[in-house]
């Protein structure tokens, strides 16, 4: 054995020795950049085996060679290990209390209750077959009352019931104008909610001067009053929930005969009674919850659109209005109907 | 309307329980307001008792100390403070146990030191009167002591609080409501109270009634009754009024209210010796014609409104309220009653001008029908001779007679099934028409139908008695089916999905919607220093700062802002979206453009651990949140320098979309903020978003086949020039294959770019759509990108 191939077994040792010692990636690194770097003995011996006497040549370049090769497996092995352990150390080092608070991306707003309500409304009717429509809020008295069949001495006129921009221009006190403006713009079959916001003369606790509707409008050769009470059954059931029932009582609007009061059994109770025993809150014992007016489309209002294609002796319809502001309160249980107008914003952030 | 049970089931008992009968009467379209109980409870501790001895209280002088037979074997003593009590009065007596009409319940008592087992009872202690001066002294014949008081007396009922729609004006009545009871339930129905007349036809000598407007006075009626003895009426009919809420005052009197809540038909009785030249004229009053009513106040009336007069003058305001002058008293023997018809409306117009409402005019307003009047005066002519001990004089004056003859309303029988979605037989129909007292003949198709007088005003046309089938049928009898639509099918339109996209965008930036008013106070231009913007303005107002319709967003949601500020909120971020309104001339209405607003102020995320100074919201903040709004809708546009006077001068902006302004973005004016209690810096736009265009469908463009080239660029270019001309010029020249540029960097330094110059560092991608693109092709826009900066901005690049 040459001195040379002794010298080349003494830093494989070395080498090896070194690999094992490294406890780190870089001083692994070291390690490598000492033993097999550009300026490291052995390859430097390597790189001079030419120069060797012929008969050392063979065997130092192949101790070399082997020397080398098995540094660099001790190297990648090493490698791997210490990859491994020191991942682990991180992800330890990496270790967070779980517990701090979020620190979102900018929160996320909300949409106010009344349009959450509108648009769950207006969804309900869409899947009903329904079209949405909407109309202006300053109307002429032909379309809020003229045309709708209130008698000219209708109470709802009277400036204590209504507000007047002038003689013949008020801001709508319904909805409804809109089953007039959508009839003359199309003739039947008709099937429209107009959801919109309207105003009467009233502040009270109950009442405020403006406020939310949506009207709708099913106008077609065959449409019954059998037809109205089912679709608010699916309206009451959408809103209100699988199992609510509906209930018409006899009622008296000058746009519709006949026309009837519609109730929802109330959700919240059995018979007016809650499941702990008490009266029921929402409907106030009542079992039955009034939600809105509705009725078949009067005759006389068709007479105003007739040369529109609605002969009110070929056509029929139903109609029927209620209080967004209503239903929004019944459904979440709000107090009072000032909240909704109120906009703080701790009052509308509850509702996501 | 006040309904008491004992009343209503003298005429129609279907012996239900009263919830029993508040269903039915809801169901039938009579909705039950409220329910209370009047009068008494524990009615076996209310007896009938006759007075076996009174003595004086041995220590009190204005004690009685009676014994009482009250039928139980021994006499009861009772101590009494009334002073009319004695010996062999038959009396009302409520015995410890029983429960008075405001809840209390009476015990044994001791007085002065004297026990006493009940009470000698006075009518206001039985709310059935209201008289307390003395002991109700009972007529004793037929009464035996010990006997329910109950049986001699209405000292208890339920009562009914209903709803009556306005087109029903007949069951403003009990015997109306007994009608339909009876309708609803086939329990029989009393006959009615003016089945029998004690008076008679012809003309009442010495009495002259003129009517010169028939159009508004469609019938008037009048009888005469002398040797009319005034006192207090009778407690039965005493206790009735007291039910249904209104306070006895003398027979005469209480005969017309208790008549008028029993027809429905309202009357007025003159003291005949009152009216001068014992004549009466209807006519229209003079413009401010003064009429002094009961109530003791003069008001004018105007030509509209009708009145009767006597040769001195005007008397009472017709359908309304009686006049003092003529007004019956104690002194009063000689009563002319009075039952008219009035014109509906014309009574409506002058209760609402005149702000006097009565029960009268609330009936008239609905308009009665003639046979009423008639109806009345039999029934006020029965009582007036039971009470009163009046003699009727022979003769009625009426003026007008009925109403028209009935109308003959087809009833097709297939047109009941096709409009309510259930067919009813024509035998049904007929049993519930006749039932409400429609006279009802076959005919071919269906039933020929008459409606009694009293239903005149709604019973006019088929359809009205498809109602009638309906509600007496039982609409609960309903399926519920939907309609068949023929093809109809929902959807929104492009324009309310856009609308709701905004809103949706702008919930997701973080921003919470509120829902202001429409209404808005005239001083809000001049707070927004928009002193020249006009209004539409409410003749009617609830209250001047309500009194016109917003012409913007902003101050509705500074409003807004301002209440959350001053509720504690430091970091407000709040959207509105609806219809501003602005006048337009020439035009009927106003425009209703639909606008969409924000305010930003403070913080533009909450403060975290991590994040404990969140930055600010600003100008660019705003203009973050309106870029997210209008690239979620699909719209070009861009700013221009403004100067809206309720901005900060430096900071705003008009929104242009299609070369047309739309909006504005900035921060609003210090003075402004200063208005509504605010801090300094909010931060704000508001869009017309009727201006942004419906989204048009997206065609697909290839932009993941071939490699963007990315490169930034430092341009210098002066002050005066913005940035949106810079990157304007950067798209037009680096076109076709620049993809997109936009500032990452703004750099001043007036040693190395120069004073009065910026550099403006641009990310700039170029990408084709069917080529790798070349170092060659990138090169030569560079190249046309920085000539085009310099020929047209006088601007240069940086090396960079």
């Amino acid at each position: 054995m040459t001195e040379t191939i002794e010298r080349i077994e003494q830093l494989r040792l070395e080498a090896e020795h070194a690999i094992s010692a490294a406890l780190t990636s870089p001083a692994l690194e070291e390690a490598r950049i000492r033993f097999l770097g550009r300026k490291a003995e052995l390859p430097n011996l390597l790189r001079r085996v030419a120069e060797l006497p012929a008969d050392q040549r063979a065997s130092t370049g192949k101790a070399a060679n082997e020397a080398r090769q098995a540094i660099e497996r001790a190297i990648e092995s090493r490698q791997q290990e210490l990859a491994v352990s020191e991942l682990q150390a991180r992800l330890r080092q990496d270790r967070i209390d779980i517990t701090l608070s979020a620190d979102p991306l900018p929160a996320i707003g909300r949409l106010h209750l009344l349009t959450q309500t509108r648009r769950e409304i207006e969804d309900i009717f869409i899947g009903l077959g329904f079209n949405v429509a909407e109309g202006p809020e300053v109307e002429t008295v032909y379309y809020n009352f003229d045309a709708l069949n209130h008698t000219v001495t209708h109470p709802a006129r009277a400036r204590t019931d209504t507000f007047y921009v002038s003689d013949e221009v008020l801001l709508r006190t319904h909805t409804s104008p809109m089953q007039i403006r959508a009839m003359e713009a199309q003739p039947p079959p008709i099937y429209i909610v107009v959801p919109g916001r309207t105003y009467r003369p009233d502040s009270d606790p109950t009442h405020t001067p403006q406020f939310h509707q949506v009207e709708g409008l099913a106008v077609d050769t065959d449409i019954t009053l059998a037809d109205l009470k089912g679709t608010l059954q699916a309206f009451a059931r959408g809103v209100f929930g699988e199992g609510r029932e509906v209930r018409l009582r006899p009622s008296f609007f000058p746009f519709t005969e006949p026309s009837v009061e519609v109730d929802v059994s109330c959700f919240n109770c059995v018979g007016g009674v809650t499941a702990a025993g008490e009266r029921c809150s929402i409907c106030k014992g009542n079992a039955w919850l009034e939600i809105l007016g509705a009725g078949m489309v009067d005759p006389n209002v068709f007479g105003f659109v007739r040369e529109h294609g609605y002969d009110p002796d070929r056509i029929q319809g139903f109609a029927f209005g209620m209080g967004i502001e209503r239903v929004a309160m019944l459904k979440h249980g709000i107090p009072d109907l000032k909240l909704l107008f109120q906009n703080d914003v701790r009052f509308l952030e509850q509702f996501v | 309307m006040r309904v008491p049970v004992e009343w209503l089931y003298e005429y129609c008992d279907p012996a239900l329980d009263i919830v029993g009968l508040g269903q039915c009467l809801t169901m039938i379209g009579m909705n039950v307001e409220s329910v209370d109980h009047h009068g008494v409870a524990a009615l076996e501790e209310f007896v009938v008792g006759r007075v076996l001895s009174r003595e004086q209280h041995p220590d009190a002088d204005r004690l009685s100390v009676c014994l009482v037979d009250i039928g139980d074997g021994s006499p009861s003593q009772i101590v009494c403070g009334a002073p009319n009590v004695a010996a062999g009065q038959t009396v009302a007596v409520a015995r410890p146990g029983a429960v008075m009409p405001d809840g209390r319940t009476l015990a044994k008592a001791t007085l002065r030191g004297v026990e006493s087992n009940g009470m000698i009872l006075a009518e206001d202690e039985l709310a059935i009167g209201t008289e307390h001066a003395g002991i109700l002294v009972l007529d004793g014949d037929g009464l035996e002591p010990g006997m329910p008081l109950e049986e001699v007396l209405p000292i208890a009922t339920d009562v009914l609080d209903l709803e009556i729609g306005s087109n029903r004006p007949d069951c403003m009545a009990i015997y109306g409501v007994a009608r339909e009871l009876h309708a609803a339930t086939a329990a029989r129905l009393a006959p009615a109270p003016w089945a029998e007349d004690p008076g008679g036809e012809g003309p009442i000598p010495g009495v002259s009634i003129t009517v010169e407007d028939q159009q508004l006075c469609r019938r008037f009626t009048a009888r005469l009754f002398e040797d009319v003895k005034i006192g207090p009426s009778p407690p039965w009919l005493k206790a009735r009024l007291m039910a249904c809420g209104q306070r006895p005052i003398s027979n005469v009197v209480d005969i017309t209210n208790y008549v008028m809540l029993l027809t429905g038909q309202p009357l007025h009785a003159f003291d005949l010796d009152q009216v001068a030249g014992q004549s009466l004229t209807v006519r229209r009053a003079r413009p401010g014609e003064e009429v002094q009513t009961l109530d003791g106040q003069t008001r004018a009336l105007d030509e509209q409104m009708l009145l009767i007069a006597d040769a001195d003058g005007p008397t009472s305001i017709a359908g309304v309220m009686g006049g003092a002058r003529s007004e019956v008293d104690d002194t009063t023997t000689r009563v002319l009653m009075e039952a008219a018809s009035w014109d509906g409306p014309n009574i409506h117009r002058t209760s609402w001008q005149l702000g006097l409402q009565s029960e009268a005019s609330l009936r008239f307003e609905k308009q009665l029908q003639p046979e009423q009047a008639i109806q009345a005066q039999v029934v006020a002519a029965r009582l007036m001779i039971d009470i009163c001990g009046a003699r009727i004089v022979a003769g009625t004056i009426d003026v007008g007679g009925d109403g028209p003859p009935p109308v003959t309303i087809r009833l097709r029988e297939a047109r009941v099934g096709g409009l309510l979605g259930r067919q009813i037989s024509c035998e049904r129909c007929g049993e519930i028409l006749r039932a409400l007292e429609c006279s009802v003949t076959d005919a071919s198709d269906g039933l020929d139908v008459q409606p009694p007088a009293f239903r005149r005003g709604d019973l006019v046309r088929e359809v009205d008695l498809i109602e009638e089938v309906a509600r007496m049928d039982g609409l609960e009898k309903l399926p519920a089916t939907l309609p068949s639509r023929h093809g109809a099918y929902g959807r929104l339109t492009p324009r309310q999905r856009l609308r709701r996209s905004a809103a949706d965008v702008l919930t997701a930036q973080g921003l919470h919607e509120v829902v202001g008013w429409s209404f808005s106070n005239p001083e809000i231009h001049r707070r927004l220093r928009l002193d020249d913007r006009r209004a539409v303005m409410i003749e009617n107002p609830l209250s001047a700062d309500q009194s016109q319709l917003r012409t913007e967003l902003l101050s509705s949601l500074l409003d807004v802002a301002g209440y959350n500020h001053a509720h504690g909120a430091a970091d407000i971020r709040l959207f509105e979206a609806g219809a501003v309104f602005l006048p337009t001339d020439g035009a009927v209405l106003p425009r209703e453009p639909y606008h969409i607003g924000a305010v930003l102020i403070g913080a533009v995320r909450r403060a975290t651990w991590r994040d404990p100074h969140p930055r600010h919201a600003d100008f660019f903040v705003a203009k973050g949140v309106l870029t997210g709004l209008l690239e979620r809708l699909g719209t070009d546009w861009g700013v221009v320098r403004s100067s809206e006077p309720f901005l900060h001068p430096g900071r705003s902006a008009t929104i242009m979309i299609e070369g047309q302004p739309a909006g504005w973005l900035g921060e609003v004016h210090p003075l402004v903020a200063a208005e509504w209690d605010l801090p300094d810096t909010i931060a704000g736009f508001e869009l017309d978003l009727d201006a942004v265009p419906d989204p048009v469908t997206i065609s697909y463009e290839d932009v993941t086949t071939f490699p963007e080239v990315r490169e930034d660029l430092a341009v210098v270019v002066s002050e005066e020039v913005s940035a949106a001309d810079v990157l304007d010029v950067v798209r037009r020249s680096g076109a076709p294959i620049l993809r997109s540029v936009e500032v990452f960097d703004v750099y001043r330094d007036a040693v190395r770019i120069g004073a009065g110059n910026v550099s403006l560092a641009l990310h700039i991608s170029y990408r084709a759509p069917d080529r790798t693109l070349t170092d060659e092709e990138v090169a030569d826009r560079r190249q046309a990108i920085a000539e085009a900066l310099a020929q047209r901005l006088g601007g240069r690049v940086r090396a960079a």
